[in-house]
């Protein structure tokens, strides 16, 4: 089988005695989709962002196509790598928010334009041709110079998505990307995620979407206090669970 | 009775008064506060335009004399000067306070409190006698030779001790604007950036700091014109500024009230720059779409935000 893009290994984090996550590993293959399942608090959030190392593990390890992220090994420890290396690491994993966080003083233009430019030093036109193409792809070409706070919400998260796209990472994070919508706008932001699901994205999506979750036949995780309790398709949890807790989860959302 | 029961009549009398216009009560006591405020301060104005003691003759006169322009050209070298070195030691000792090592934190919050504490008049007299203090300036081994030196005294001029202290002062109140405004953006901001893979240094510069400056212009310009106007004290060091050369100019020609009316005046003048310079650059940074507020006049910034 081939190298996976994300192998998280034993990823354990602590807050002071507190136990957030408790060896949680996890494969992710070029062009699979995984959705983290679970009740809020189980940790789903926390270990997606240990994933591009913006929450820093406590211990064990995520490999990013086989190379280790965020540390580099010193004898018997592993280093903290410096800011900029991690920076270097991330620009091939992107990240959606659930609160967008478009950057307000930019237009929609400048959002998608700014990593591309200034990260990864692709000419300013270059970056403006495709910001066109994705931003057409996903139905908002005239929204190119608008500022992001005259946006709806889900188009305020479409533009966070093609801004992720822009960097054209190899896997993108999703952490419950139609949690902070108004219900009207849930179903176009998970149609561009659908969309980018049938191209063959490699995507890990913390959600509450079930339905969301089946139609792009995820494999699913779920998730409780901290561990991974279960995986497998998203039928197999729902219909077939092997554990009261994850019954319990799927009798109240479904 | 309940209210919601209605006879009639009293449905009649309703339905009436559902149909009368609204207009706003007459603000009598409004207008006439209004009133005895127009006449107070047109008899202020009055007494002052007939003053005789105000020389207003002499006020024009003196108004574009070139010393006193002098002056004024050295109170705004002294202001831009100390604002920069304001703003530069004011924005590094905020990044020290946010800094994760204690040792920095700890020394960028005792030169804020070093130098809000110590009134800026004193710090400007002690800047103007160094030489007393250090006899000469330079490099070398504590307690040992000196490697590299000069003269304190051929260095610091006074104007060289103003710039220092009112760019240590306004420096110690600026950090904790850069300080707040800089922790006020959103932590989702830099870490949107960082997902995006740019670097701290990047990060800072092109997200946080532009949304931090939003916040910081309108305090940071309060700042301002309070060291303008602040930078007066010079003529306690001989440093001939806009007061100082009036007031060397009244102490020969003992016209004292014309020539403090030209100091007023230009310094009246000088903080209107500034005034408009904020609005404009807050309303050049707030610009949530520059293009659709273009209708805007600049009457109306002026007018909306002085």
């Amino acid at each position: 089988m081939a190298e996976p893009i994300i192998d998280a290994i034993d990823v354990s984090k602590s807050y002071g005695d507190k136990l957030i996550l408790d060896q949680v590993s996890m494969s992710v293959h070029q062009g699979d989709v995984v959705c983290l399942l679970g009740p809020s608090g189980a940790g789903k959030t926390t270990f997606l962002r240990c994933l591009n190392h913006l929450e820093q593990p406590s211990s064990g390890a995520v490999f990013l196509d086989g190379e280790l992220l965020g540390y580099r090994r010193a004898k018997d420890n592993l280093v903290e790598l410096s800011a900029v290396e991690v920076a270097k690491q991330r620009q091939r994993i992107g990240m959606v928010f659930q609160q967008f966080n478009l950057f307000p003083h930019m237009t929609v233009l400048e959002n998608i334009i700014e990593a591309p430019t200034k990260v990864k030093g692709v000419s300013k036109s270059d970056a403006t041709d495709r910001a066109r193409e994705l931003l057409d792809s996903v139905g908002l070409l005239e929204k190119l110079h608008e500022r992001p706070e005259r946006l709806s919400g889900g188009q305020q998260q479409r533009v966070a998505i093609v801004r992720a796209l822009a960097m054209e990472p190899e896997v993108i994070l999703f952490d419950e990307p139609t949690s902070a919508l108004d219900p009207e706008f849930v179903g176009e932001v998970l149609d561009v995620m659908l969309s980018l699901a049938n191209r063959g994205t490699t995507m890990v999506i913390v959600t509450h979407e079930i339905g969301f979750a089946r139609k792009v036949s995820a494999r699913a995780v779920f998730m409780d206090q901290g561990k991974v309790l279960e995986e497998g398709s998203v039928e197999d949890l729902t219909d077939n669970p092997q554990f009261e807790r994850t019954r319990d989860f799927f009798g109240k959302v479904l | 009775m309940s209210v919601t029961e209605s006879t009639p009549v009293l449905r009649d009398e309703r339905r009436e008064l559902a149909s009368l216009t609204v207009r706003a009560h007459t603000a009598t006591g409004r207008y006439a506060a209004a009133a005895v405020a127009t006449i107070l301060v047109g008899l202020l104005a009055w007494s002052f335009a007939i003053n005789e003691a105000v020389g207003w003759a002499d006020v024009r006169s003196y108004l574009f004399n070139p010393r006193i322009l002098q002056g004024v050209v050295v109170t705004i070298e002294i202001t831009v000067v100390a604002l920069a070195v304001g703003f530069s030691s004011g924005l590094l000792i905020a990044l020290m306070r946010l800094s994760k090592s204690p040792v920095l934190r700890s020394i960028g919050v005792v030169w804020v409190w070093f130098f809000r504490a110590v009134p800026v008049l004193v710090v400007l007299i002690v800047a103007n006698n160094l030489s007393l203090l250090y006899p000469d300036l330079g490099i070398g081994i504590p307690g040992g030779p000196m490697l590299f030196g000069i003269e304190t005294q051929s260095v610091i001029t006074p104007f060289l001790a103003a710039v220092i202290a009112f760019g240590a002062n306004e420096g110690a109140y600026d950090a904790e604007i850069f300080r707040s405004s800089i922790r006020s953006v959103p932590k989702g901001q830099s870490e949107a950036a960082q997902a995006l893979g740019m670097s701290p240094r990047l990060s800072f510069v092109r997200i946080v700091l532009p949304q931090a400056m939003r916040v910081a212009v309108p305090p940071l310009s309060n700042n301002t014109i309070n060291m303008l106007k602040g930078t007066s004290l010079v003529s306690y060091i001989g440093v001939a500024d806009l007061l100082y050369t009036s007031q060397s100019i009244y102490s020969q020609n003992f016209k004292v009230i014309p020539l403090l009316m030209v100091a007023c005046l230009w310094y009246l003048a000088m903080v209107s720059v500034l005034t408009v310079g904020q609005s404009l650059l807050e309303r050049r940074l707030l610009n949530g779409s520059r293009r659709s507020r273009g209708d805007l006049t600049l009457q109306k910034e002026l007018f909306n935000h002085g």
